[in-house]
């Protein structure tokens, strides 16, 4: 259990009866790094960290578990712990047997059991529900239990497939910090954290991986996918963001219909009528004040405008999402919480600044995703 | 009860009543009336005795009852191991030559009892296999009939089985051996109890195939409950067969207390 840790999966490609479901991917998670692999549902997400586990072959590709290659080991000789979207205790057992069940495997001496299924189980807070049964558990408490049993064999390579999906959302998030003291406290320990959900793999990944249809496409740090996205499916599954199909202009500026757009310094515009893409996240635009302010571009100063009609108005609570028609594109605004709302009907400007529009090559062409 | 109304709880157990007890508990009933009997000319039997009891608790009777039970006994563990082992290991199988499998263990069913026991008794009269005179070949015949339950009941529950609970233990580093004993198993012993049950009972009725089979010194209950009916001892029979119900009720009430407490944990 030297600092060797980490894990390599270099090009893995698994093919379920002639469909790919994993397309060559080369991920590489550092020891003690958390890596959070991101994308829709049946992106191949579960597969990946399936094929780290050992329960599917790749057809291709080599998975390497702290620099040996482990693709031919079976699973109970790779020594990671994983936890499964079901958490699935064994029903029984007794929490602290569930928990020293590794330990067991691996014929651990007892006294030494002991006292390493107190120390996951207060790590995890549940030490005081050692003597239970799962069923007398709530989602949260089992949960618990999961990391503690994949905890106690102390593993170099933690796999967390979503853990708290079955959590409500107030749980959600003080799990999520509770995840990252427990990373705190293991600092050694890579984890490959499987999610759907951009928030959970923003707050606790130190990079992010995003895959979708099979394919890895984007893996960088969570502030540069979330602000400078590569890719549109990037740009709208982990930002949110608007896409918005533009038109290269001579000076190097864009247009989305007739309306020019600045963008962000630093990116090359496309040639002159050539397609691009303009991405823009729904809470860095500004409601203008209106009505008054239509047509001219009052308050905005140096900054893009967007105009249109407003189609339905979201209260969120603290933001008032807007959906807006402009030419003929859904835009959505998120705007503090409003005392005077537009109404559906209503002629709107919104205002962002250029460092917030982003601007990607290519046309539209694979659409994004609507998160 | 599902059924919520007044009048639909009526209809129902009127249903239960005019249904099951002509059904089900009437033919019971004139059997243990007919076990206390000595005469039975009227509407109702006269003269009651437990003379009968008495005998089928003693010698002979007693040694029958014993007999089936160690039968039972013996051909549902043996069909339980078997079937279960079966079911365990056609699980690796690709599915074509499981279905094979599948349909082999159910073949016994398929054909009536009685020629199950020719065959066997055609196969093992000859040496080296010369089990025919001994108790063996009637443990043998039973575990042959009840074997298509244990194999069909454990193969339903492992299809059943969560395999994130099995694939969570071999990631805790557990060889699939140890997986078995520590995990599947305790999770299947439900299932297992359940077909341990239904073989037992099967095994304690059997009549069609042992008659062909079984040695002077091995003769089992519902034999013995056979031939005292057609020799015309009715009410010693039907004392024999209410023993064999008791004995047999017991057990199963003992099995299914084991099955109570595995599903409870
Ligand atoms: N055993 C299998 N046989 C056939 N296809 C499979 C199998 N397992 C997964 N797939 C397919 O592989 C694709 C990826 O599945 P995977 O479970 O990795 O998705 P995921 O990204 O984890 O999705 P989710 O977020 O819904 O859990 C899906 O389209 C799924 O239908
Ligand atoms: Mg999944």
């Amino acid at each position: 259990m030297s600092a060797a840790g980490g894990v390599r999966l270099d090009g893995v490609t698994v093919a379920h009866g002639g469909t790919t479901v994993l397309d060559r991917l080369d991920l590489s998670v550092g020891p003690g790094e958390v890596m959070a692999l991101l994308g829709p549902s049946g992106s191949g997400k579960t597969t990946a960290l399936r094929a780290v586990a050992g329960f599917v072959r790749p057809s291709a590709g080599r998975v390497l578990i702290g620099g040996r290659d482990v693709t031919g080991l079976p699973p109970y000789r790779r020594g990671i712990g994983m936890v499964v979207q079901q958490y699935a205790l064994f029903p029984h057992l007794r929490v602290e047997q569930n928990v020293a069940f590794g330990l067991r495997a691996r014929r651990t001496p007892r006294a030494t059991i002991t006292g390493r299924v107190t120390e996951a189980l207060e790590m995890v807070g549940m030490a005081g529900y050692a003597r239970r049964h799962p069923r007398e558990l709530s989602g949260g408490q089992q949960q618990r239990v999961a990391i503690a049993r994949a905890l106690a064999i102390r593993p170099d390579v933690l796999l967390l497939d979503e853990p708290l999906s079955a959590l409500d959302a107030r749980l959600r998030s003080g799990m999520l910090a509770e995840l990252a003291r427990l990373h705190r406290e293991l600092p050694h320990v890579s984890i490959l954290y499987v999610t759907h959900d951009q928030i959970e793999a923003l707050t606790l990944a130190d990079r992010v991986a995003v895959l979708d249809q099979a394919r890895l496409r984007d893996c960088g740090t969570p502030y540069e996918l979330y602000r400078t996205p590569r890719t549109a499916f990037t740009a709208s599954f982990v930002g949110n963001a608007n896409l918005l199909p533009v038109r290269g202009e001579r000076d190097g500026r864009v247009r989305l219909a007739d309306t020019p757009l600045r963008v962000a310094s630093g990116a090359a515009g496309p040639g002159a009528g050539a397609e691009a893409t303009v991405c823009v996240q729904p809470h860095l635009l500004r409601l203008l004040p209106a009505p008054d302010a239509v047509g001219a571009t009052g308050g905005a100063g140096s900054a893009n405008v967007l105009r249109g009609t407003v189609t339905a108005v979201q209260w969120r609570g603290h933001t008032h999402r807007l959906l807006v028609d402009v030419h003929g594109h859904e835009v959505r605004a998120d705007v503090g919480d409003l005392r005077q709302p537009p109404a559906a009907g209503d002629e709107v400007a919104l205002a962002v600044d250029p460092e917030d529009t982003v601007l990607l090559p290519g046309g539209l062409t694979d659409g994004g995703h609507r998160g | 009860m599902l059924v919520h109304s007044r009048a639909g709880r009526w209809t129902a157990w009127t249903v239960f009543f005019v249904l099951f007890l002509p059904l089900f508990a009437l033919p019971f009933l004139v059997v243990l009336a007919a076990s206390f009997a000595t005469h039975w000319s009227g509407a109702l039997p006269s003269v009651p005795t437990l003379a009968h009891y008495r005998e089928a608790l003693h010698g002979d009777s007693l040694h029958a009852l014993t007999t089936s039970l160690l039968t039972a006994t013996g051909a549902s563990v043996s069909a339980l191991v078997l079937g279960g082992w079966a079911a365990l290991a056609a699980e690796r199988l690709p599915r074509r030559l499981r279905r094979v499998v599948d349909a082999l263990f159910m073949l016994p069913l398929a054909v009536p009892s009685v020629v199950v026991g020719l065959c066997l008794l055609v196969a093992f009269s000859q040496p080296p296999f010369l089990l025919n005179g001994t108790a063996w070949i009637v443990v043998l015949a039973h575990t042959v009939l009840v074997t298509a339950f244990a194999h069909q009941s454990v193969g339903a529950a492992l299809t059943r089985l969560d395999p994130a609970y099995e694939q969570s233990a071999a990631s805790l580093g557990a060889r699939p051996l140890y997986v078995l004993w520590r995990i599947r198993l305790p999770l299947l012993l439900p299932s297992l109890t359940a077909a341990a049950g239904l073989c037992f009972a099967l095994s304690m009725g059997e009549l069609s195939a042992t008659v062909m089979l079984y040695p002077p010194g091995w003769v089992p209950l519902p034999v013995r409950i056979y031939s005292a009916t057609s020799r015309g001892s009715l009410f010693e029979g039907a004392a024999l067969a209410v023993v064999m119900m008791a004995a047999t009720l017991a057990v199963l009430l003992g099995v299914s207390r084991i099955r109570n407490r595995a599903a409870h944990r």
